[in-house]
């Protein structure tokens, strides 16, 4: 390999290892740590200065308790369950909202494209906290739902939604849809127009060429999009904490009251680890199949 | 189409020469416009069953639009289309009798070869083994047996295209449509893949319609071709009739290489010829027009350069005679074409065989030449 193009590949390795894999190993060696009432607080610390004999003392006081700790108390795995509802759930509801908008996009009229794509983006311009804070404006006893409900007279009390599980839903929905629905669209509009004709001389109505043709092969697109939503929804922790009750378990949350409300960095830790590791399976999925599709472009 | 290929008897295949003959498609004053565009003009032609019929033309001239009218694809905005008779203007195309070959192919690409051509089965709810059955002809056909489970990006364009065949004879369509179907291959498996279309015509008896802008290709497969223009059909007529007798210089022009001469007639006076008085001092062209011509007409005389004869010496005893030198020559191999620049400044294009070697070349550049051709050779336009 010429050194032109070792160096235009060490690049992004020395940005992984500077942002991803330096911080992991802090993560995992505090994970294996204990907790103490110190700054920092767990121990043991690695000190450099004893040398050889320091570094063997400092890894011989690591061990896997935390972890066993993990295992313990249900109430993590039944977080990683619940959040793993979730992030399933509001998936395939982002999924059911984003098609038909990207269908729509697709289909749009070329002139309409760049306004309707700068509609999709244009939350993005404004804070997230903000847009969330917005919603419990919308969503609570009291909110603009509510008093619309009431006012066209189809409820006759407000709708309990904000502190609950639905309010998490429509704030997951709300904020992953454009990731649903960039990846559907840019296959959609890649889409050739004859292939739909070719299945309507060939006998199709056009709904069932839609399903024969259309929706497998926007499949790239939909799996791209439900990924894109389905790792960050996994881990989300605003969402839940603002808009969710305190019956939603969510292992973002769980993880932010190790850290600040328990102070237990280890076990926060421990909990951040194991979900990195439930993360790699879809993401090493996601890269096989990104891998596949390019394969099938050649 | 399971009917056996035209008989082979001595009778040349022309149905549009029997007026007993019912057409397969007729077109009846159609009109098409989008917006304020016509892209066809109030057209009428009938195309008859196991036809190979051409649409040539250039870009823009409403071929593709005709196409894609008889697919279903665009409505007429006037007139009818009749298909065995029945007007199927308000028929959608997959309720036609009609499948259409796409420039691109369209071939789906999520599925292979064979789930390709059984696409079309499959809608009509066919028992499996008859679809596996006609998919394994289809296959036969155009010689895929082999490729049956590939996928159409793991094949070659040609045989993309020979998938894009069978997939849309599949069916048996009484009618199949051609929109450019060698467009996307080399010159020589285009030349190729002429003569196996033509052959899978015949064994198929199936009706043609291509669409094309290359002439070569009309010329070689069909039996009729309509040369268009502006959505019309200027012509529509054999393949050797739209050559040798163009019925107007559009024509003339667009089909192959014509040496084009205006001028004015005058009744001759022998056997109905007439003469062209086309330049001060020039001795007349003397040429045979098809139909009578009133003295004094502005006409056009056509003549292609592989009639145009080219000498050293005075040619004794012919007629339209003209001297020139040879500005430039075009060697193509099996023939050379000479540009002959006559005193006046109008260059002549001759065409010569080159059944010797190139270096035993008779003639060279700057040589003084003789040009001649008979008066049966080229034709007059008045169009």
């Amino acid at each position: 390999m010429n050194p032109r193009k070792a160096l235009l590949i060490l690049v992004p390795y020395m940005w992984l290892l500077a942002l991803f894999l330096v911080p992991f190993v802090i993560v995992l060696k505090i994970s294996l740590s204990d907790v103490e009432l110190a700054i920092p607080p767990y121990t043991p610390t690695l000190d450099i200065s004893a040398g050889w004999a320091g570094l063997k003392d400092f890894l011989s006081q690591l061990d896997f308790e935390n972890y066993v700790w993990l295992t313990q108390d249900d109430l993590y795995w039944k977080a990683y369950l619940s959040s793993l509802q979730i992030a399933v759930v509001s998936t395939f509801l982002t999924l059911l909202v984003g098609f038909p908008i990207a269908y729509g996009m697709a289909n749009a009229p070329d002139e309409w494209r760049p306004t309707l794509m700068m509609l999709v983006i244009l939350p993005f311009w404004t804070s997230f906290l903000i847009r969330v804070y917005a919603w419990m404006g919308i969503l609570s006893n009291e909110g603009f739902l509510n008093q619309f409900l009431l006012w066209t007279g189809l409820i006759s009390e407000p709708l309990t939604i904000l502190n609950t599980n639905t309010a998490v839903y429509i704030g997951i929905v709300y904020t992953y849809l454009p990731f649903m629905i960039l990846p559907i669209y840019s296959t959609l509009e890649k889409l050739d127009g004859s292939l739909l004709e070719a299945a309507e001389d060939l006998g199709c109505t056009r709904t069932t060429a839609f399903w024969l043709v259309t929706l497998p092969l926007s499949r790239p697109g939909v799996i791209a999009g439900c990924f894109l939503v389905f790792i960050p929804a996994l881990g989300e922790f605003v969402i839940p904490s603002l808009l969710g009750g305190s019956d939603t378990l969510m292992i973002g949350k769980v993880l932010w009251e190790e850290f600040f409300s328990n102070r237990d960095w280890p076990v926060a830790s421990a909990v951040a680890v194991v979900l990195l590791a439930l993360l790699i399976i879809p993401i090493v999925l996601f890269q096989r199949q990104q891998e596949r599709q390019q394969e099938a472009e050649k | 189409m399971s009917e056996p290929a035209p008989s082979t008897g001595p009778s040349v295949f022309a149905p549009w020469n029997d007026p007993a003959e019912r057409p397969l498609i007729q077109f009846q004053n159609v009109t098409k416009r989008f917006g304020d565009f016509t892209a066809i003009d109030n057209l009428t032609v009938d195309i008859y069953a196991r036809e190979f019929f051409a649409l040539l033309g250039p870009s823009g001239c409403g071929k593709t639009t005709l196409m894609r009218m008889l697919a279903g694809f665009e409505t007429p905005t006037e007139g009818y289309i009749l298909l065995d008779g029945s007007d199927i203007g308000s028929v959608p195309p997959n309720r036609r009798a009609v499948n259409m070959m796409f420039q691109s192919y369209a071939l789906f690409p999520h599925l292979t070869v064979s789930e390709n051509i059984a696409f079309g089965l499959k809608r009509d709810k066919l028992p499996k083994d008859q679809i596996a059955a006609r998919v394994d002809e289809m296959l036969r056909l155009v010689q895929l047996q082999k490729f049956a489970g590939r996928k159409p990006h793991q094949i070659s364009g040609g045989q993309r295209q020979r998938v894009a065949l069978a997939r849309s004879l599949a069916k048996a369509p009484k009618l199949l449509l051609l929109d450019e179907p060698l467009g996307a291959l080399d010159k020589k498996l285009r030349t190729d893949t002429q003569f196996e279309l033509m052959e899978i015509q015949e064994t198929t008896g199936t009706t043609f319609v291509i669409v094309t802008h290359d002439q070569e290709e009309a010329m070689t497969v069909a039996s009729r071709v309509a040369v268009m223009d502006h959505g019309k059909m200027v012509q529509v007529d054999t393949p050797d009739r739209i050559y040798e007798t163009p019925n107007s210089v559009y024509v003339a022009d667009f089909i192959g290489d014509v040496n084009l001469v205006e001028g004015t007639a005058s009744a001759h006076h022998r056997d109905g010829k007439i003469e062209i008085h086309w330049a001060e001092g020039k001795p007349p062209i003397v040429g045979t027009p098809m139909q009578p011509i009133a003295d004094g007409t502005r006409c056009t005389f056509a003549i292609r350069p592989e009639k145009v004869h080219i000498s050293k010496e005075h040619p004794e005893g012919k007629s339209n005679i003209m001297q020139g030198k040879i500005i430039d020559i075009a060697y193509l191999g099996n023939i050379s074409t000479y540009h002959v620049q006559i005193p006046t400044g109008e260059i002549f294009k001759a065409q010569t065989a080159n059944t010797r070697r190139i270096e035993r070349r008779k003639f060279t550049w700057d040589d003084e030449v003789w040009l001649w051709w008979s008066e049966t050779a080229g034709v007059v336009l008045t169009g």
